[in-house]
């Protein structure tokens, strides 16, 4: 899947600091487990299309939110 | 000889049709999915009010959580169209980012756009609201704004490209029903042409009555009959309520005097003499 740096560094997953030497958000998914899953995705408060998650490349102290379908009023 | 009664209950009363940005809907109910028993009780609710379009939400999803799969088939079985709503947000731009992932991930292009100002209330960020319901109709979106009274507000975002508003009738899940009904008198007068749905604040079919027979085209619930003792009776409750408030609406209200006029006619009324000087 997604490309790996060498380097292990700290991002933040749905508000948890997390751990990861995953170079892409494609990968960062798959690492954590969110293949069989439909979710939507969001860097540092800016939303990424499932398209370009491949391409979207992450740095330390990046800020993911992955969420799913609930229920809502 | 047999009356003919009035079908409160059946699937064709014979209203007009509501329209919300093209789309044609029998039911005058929106339907929130969040806070029953339990999900089948939830589906069976929907099934009893013979709603057409519940709202629906994002939330965080844990590693390998497959809470939102079971929840999207769910939805997906009841055959109904879906609102994605942007509960919870603070800020125009938390709200715009969520309408975006919503979109994705129901396929949907309609969305509740709320922005909260207030943690005791939940009352819409008006400003907020208006700059993101611009951004997000300029990307294509939808919006159903979570709006007040507010006429200003309300023309602000009209012109942002909102076909449709959503004012409060009350705070969200107070059942407190219309606190201010004149204000919303003034609403519905003042956009006869706009689809308004009262959102949020109402508690009793009495309250859903009184929103249609005001003119307004639909309401949306959630609270009142999730939280009911038996949330499928009451669906079915404030499903025979709007049809009540919304036949009354287009069948003409009188409208209420300040001195008493009899209803029985006056003439030949017996033992009653005009000229009581004989």
């Amino acid at each position: 899947m997604g490309q790996r740096t060498q380097q292990v560094f700290k991002i933040v997953i749905n508000g948890m600091v997390t751990e990861t030497n995953a170079h892409t958000l494609q990968a960062l998914l798959d690492e954590h487990g969110y293949g069989g899953t439909r979710v939507a995705t969001a860097r540092n408060g800016t939303f990424v299309p499932s398209r370009v998650r491949e391409e979207t490349t992450l740095k330390p102290g990046d800020s993911i939110e992955v969420v799913s379908a609930r229920q809502g009023g | 000889m047999t009356l003919r009664q009035p079908d409160l209950t059946g699937s064709k009363p014979g209203l007009k049709p509501l329209t919300l940005y093209g789309v044609e809907l029998t039911s005058r109910m929106l339907l929130g999915t969040a806070r029953y028993p339990s999900p089948q009780i939830m589906t069976d609710a929907v099934a009893a009010a013979q709603c057409e379009l519940v709202t629906v939400s994002l939330r965080r999803e844990q590693a390998r959580g497959q809470v939102g799969n079971r929840f999207l088939e769910l939805i997906t079985d009841l055959g109904v169209r879906v609102l994605p709503n942007t509960a919870g947000c603070r800020t125009a731009n938390e709200a715009i980012t969520t309408a975006q992932m919503a979109r994705e991930l129901f396929a949907c292009d309609w969305i509740k756009l709320e922005v909260i100002a207030n943690d005791d209330t939940l009352q819409p960020d008006l400003f907020g609201l208006v700059e993101a319901a611009n951004i997000l109709a300029r990307d294509g979106f939808k919006v159903f704004p979570y709006t007040t009274e507010d006429l200003g507000a309300a023309e602000r975002l009209v012109a942002a490209g909102c076909e449709v508003l959503m004012p409060w009738g009350a705070p969200i899940g107070t059942g407190q029903g219309l606190n201010n009904r004149a204000a919303l008198k003034s609403m519905r007068a003042y956009f006869p042409d706009t689809p308004l749905v009262i959102d949020a604040g109402i508690g009793a079919p009495s309250h859903a009555a009184a929103a249609m027979e005001l003119g307004f085209d639909a309401v949306l619930l959630n609270t009142a009959i999730a939280r009911a003792g038996d949330p499928i009776a009451m669906a079915q409750a404030f499903a025979g309520a709007i049809r009540a408030g919304r036949a009354a609406y287009e069948s003409g209200l009188m409208t209420p005097r300040d001195v008493a006029a009899p209803s029985t006619p006056v003439a030949g009324t017996p033992f009653f003499d005009l000229d009581s000087s004989s």
